[in-house]
């Protein structure tokens, strides 16, 4: 029964991520305590060496820095059982209310992001695995290695500064509005970003669509198709792209992942009050319940999307429901 | 053949939905619609929004060092003294007061009338509590030292208070100004003012969204002249030149940066930049207990290395003007009053050959990256320029928090830094140098004869004769080199046309918001 239990793909499944997490938890942890600093020294600066002993414990008690570094881990630890991820002084607010406000924010950008990404990157992939060496795949490497190059907060940058300057096109300056408060701002404010970080994030998935598309063509099954009489369009899409689907979603479910903690830079730049900036403060605060918490829920989310992509295979790939 | 038409039709299709989108959202928007529409809410004054890069990491005033928590707490809190614009000490909370003849004594009348957001009246019993409680060291106050002389405080009646001095003080009215010394109503505890500020301040806070924004309106209440803004807007936009991008749309009227680039940016977005002289200043720290550097020749020699101006010039775009020791402007120091006035390379290689290291010495030499825009420039052109005196600085570039950590365990030979300054000279520089200064510890450097002027400048009220005792202070700090003084910078404060009334200070403060009216 065990054994039986023990082989159940779903609950290895489930055990790796669980292993995963709580390795996450305690590398995260340990790195906090490892960079120079605490949370007095961030919140001071060098007005920290003027502190009296007695005020330094009172700071340390109040931070509750004065226990032992094994009882902050178990009771963060434990405290997250009970959905208490920890509490910022400098929000004055829980981490699970930080997190709820800032994770739908990344989530939605990261969606919109790919979204771009994927109308860019499959068509353009397409398009030059259609004809390889000539013009079109030139422009579509193109297309993939300013990608690629470009650096974000370069994009960024221009893009705001160029639309403000010369359009006074600038969402962005405005107090944030959330999507269910202002859809039309909210979608304003998150068109830029998207556009930089969906540019990005089109890159890799032209090249792994054009790949794969060579790949699937030269096959036997899409000669005999054309053979038969499959219309071209049919033959492409439902043949050809079909059978390329999976190197395709996992690039994109790769780079769902990498978003949701990585659009930091761009957050910054436009302002969007997402996740990837609520872990860059409290590692500038040394706040260290906001950063573990909040880099275990991006781990989370990342986990849940990875099994999400492996699912998603077994749709959209017979062979592998088969297997 | 076939390829190509489909994967065209599908591609058009692409950009077809991508346009169509794109121009659904941006069509909906014009310059007319983003931009806020001043007076439309708030009041008479209108509503100002100020472009920040962080929002306060904390909203205890008494704890508060960050910038952007001073600049929105000193809008909602009142102190019992104030600086006027050029710094000079005017009455606040206290309507005046008087020192006794032995300067041991400080009596404060209070002003009547005045009362807490929260509707509360405010009197002695409040001062008093604010006072005792800044100094408890449990409170962990950051002001506690200023407060050293204060033996007791007393409130006799509701409209005076006393202070029981162990010595005169002369730099203590000048301390109770800032928002570190905020005075707080007796019924509140800090962990309600962490989220509900209640102060006497000429604004009250509305609304906070942590890293977001922080909006300010108009105190009623106010006891001096009502502010002419409606409410302030604190925008938090991480990013300075986003922040320009927001003046250029409209959307932010009014922003303070340090970095001359930013500076440069900003005005040639036609936006109104104005440059205030600031009395926080450039310097390399020494540290007088390390190596080589106990040797005062080796501390002359570095700073007879230097050309101040050049490190100004290359580092910071020449924006700023070379400094001593002092910079707040009743008690300025003569940069021109040290050893070597310009650089001299000669007179550097004779102080080295009298410490015997005519070979050369080695700093090693703390930067902070990130902490504010010029440090990794100054350090390099101060390690090319001593590096001809044959003083070699061994630059360890750090991380904010590394630097910190460092520089507060005072584990390093020298420091890059940026140091705040204050209105007064013993609030300044008695930390640092005195043989008792909290401070002491990190600079390494104290005399007798500093601790002599120092305990003689507390002791004298007369402005005349504080000023020269601060020259000598200056002088023996520039003949003992325990630091190198370089330059001080400006700060900008970049405002659309809309913007009237604001007054930028030499501390970077921004109370003139209250001055302040957007038409």
């Amino acid at each position: 029964m065990l054994r039986k239990l023990i082989h159940n793909r779903i609950v290895r499944r489930v055990a790796s991520m669980i292993g995963t997490l709580l390795g996450v938890a305690v590398f995260v942890f340990i790195m906090l305590r490892a960079i120079p600093g605490d949370q007095i020294t961030a919140g001071l600066g060098t007005e920290a060496a003027a502190l009296s002993p007695a005020q330094q414990e009172a700071l340390q008690r109040y931070y509750g820095l004065d226990q032992p570094l094994f009882t902050q881990f178990f009771s963060w630890l434990g405290n997250l059982f009970t959905g208490n991820l920890g509490y910022s002084a400098r929000a004055q607010q829980s981490v699970l209310d930080l997190t709820l406000r800032s994770l739908p924010v990344t989530f939605e950008l990261a969606v919109l992001s790919i979204i771009l990404a994927l109308l860019i990157g499959i068509p353009l992939g397409m398009l030059a695995a259609s004809k390889p060496d000539s013009g079109r795949d030139a422009f579509g490497q193109f297309v993939s290695l300013a990608g690629l190059s470009v650096p974000a907060f370069l994009l960024a940058t221009t893009l705001l500064s160029v639309f403000a300057s010369s359009f006074g096109f600038n969402p962005n300056g405005q107090g944030y509005a959330t999507l269910a408060g202002d859809p039309l701002l909210n979608l304003r404010q998150m068109l830029m970003p998207a556009i930089v970080l969906g540019f990005g994030i089109a890159a890799p998935i032209l090249r792994t669509t054009r790949t794969a598309v060579l790949e699937i063509r030269s096959d036997d099954f899409v000669r005999t198709a054309r053979a038969k009489g499959v219309p071209a369009r049919r033959l492409q899409t439902k043949h050809v792209l079909g059978n390329a689907l999976v190197p395709i979603v996992t690039m994109t479910g790769l780079q769902f992942g990498y978003l949701l903690g990585g659009a930091v830079v761009v957050e910054q730049i436009f302002s969007v009050p997402g996740i990837g900036r609520q872990v860059l403060l409290g590692i500038q605060q040394k706040e260290y319940a906001v950063v573990q918490s909040t880099v275990l829920v991006i781990a989370l989310t990342f986990v849940i999307v990875n099994l999400l992509t492996d699912l998603l295979y077994r749709v959209i790939d017979p062979r592998v429901r088969a297997s | 053949m076939w390829q190509r038409s489909r994967l065209t039709r599908g591609a058009l299709l692409a950009i077809g939905v991508a346009t169509a989108a794109s121009s659904v959202l941006t069509g909906c928007s014009s310059p007319a619609t983003q931009a806020p529409k001043p007076g439309a809410s708030g009041g008479t004054g209108g509503a100002l929004v100020v472009g920040v890069t962080s929002d306060p990491d904390t909203l205890f005033p008494w704890k508060a060092t960050q910038f952007q928590a001073v600049n929105v707490l000193q809008n909602i809190y009142g102190t019992l003294t104030e600086f006027d614009k050029d710094l000079n000490t005017v009455p606040g909370l206290a309507k005046s007061w008087e020192t006794s003849k032995d300067g041991r004594t400080l009596n404060f009348t209070l002003r009547d009338g005045v009362t807490f957001s929260d509707g509360s009246a405010f009197d002695s019993k409040d001062v008093k509590y604010s006072l005792d409680k800044i100094k408890d060291e449990a409170t962990a106050a950051v002001a506690a030292a200023s407060l050293a002389s204060v033996t007791s405080v007393d409130a006799p009646d509701p409209q005076t208070v006393v202070l029981h001095l162990s010595a005169p003080d002369a730099a203590l009215p000048s301390n109770l100004a800032v928002v570190n010394m905020a005075m707080l109503s007796s019924d509140d505890t800090e962990a309600s003012l962490n989220t509900t500020p209640d102060g006497t301040g000429p604004f009250v806070l509305k609304n906070r969204v942590a890293s977001q924004s922080l909006t300010l309106v108009k105190n009623d209440k106010y006891w001096g002249d009502k502010p002419k803004l409606g409410s302030i807007e604190f925008r938090v936009i991480p990013d300075e030149s986003s922040i320009v991008s927001a003046m250029q749309s409209g959307n932010v009227q009014l922003a303070v940066f340090d970095d001359p680039l930013v500076a440069k940016t900003a005005a040639a977005a036609q936006l109104n930049v104005a440059k205030t002289p600031q009395l926080s200043y450039h310097v390399l720290q020494l540290n007088g207990r390390r190596g080589d550097l106990t040797d005062l020749n080796v501390r002359l020699a570095v700073q007879c290395a230097i050309d101040r101006k050049q490190v100004l010039d290359t580092a910071a775009l020449g924006e700023g003007t070379v400094t001593g020791p002092i910079t707040a402007p009743a008690f300025k120091s003569n940069p021109d009053q040290r050893p070597c006035p310009a650089r001299d390379l000669a007179k550097a290689a004779e102080y080295l050959g009298k410490a015997g290291k005519s070979a050369g010495v080695k700093i090693k030499t703390i930067v902070s990256q990130g902490e504010y825009s010029t440090s990794v420039n100054e350090a390099q052109s101060l390690k090319a320029q001593l590096a001809e005196a044959k003083i070699n600085l061994d630059l360890e570039v750090l991380e904010s928090g590394a630097y910190v950590d460092r520089w507060v365990a005072g584990d390093f030979d020298a420091a890059v830094a940026l140091n705040g300054g204050r209105p007064d000279p013993d609030g300044m520089y008695n930390r640092y140098f005195t043989s008792t200064g909290n401070l002491n510890k990190v600079t390494g450097y104290s005399s007798p004869e500093l601790d002599k002027l120092f305990a003689a400048g507390k002791a004298s009220t007369d402005q005349h004769e504080r000023k020269a005792i601060y020259d000598k202070v200056s002088v023996e700090l520039e003949n003992n080199a325990p630091w190198i003084w370089l330059f001080t910078s400006y700060a900008y404060t970049a405002t659309t046309s809309q913007v009237q009334g604001f007054i930028p200070m030499a501390n970077a403060s921004l109370q003139y918001l209250r001055t302040t009216a957007v038409n």
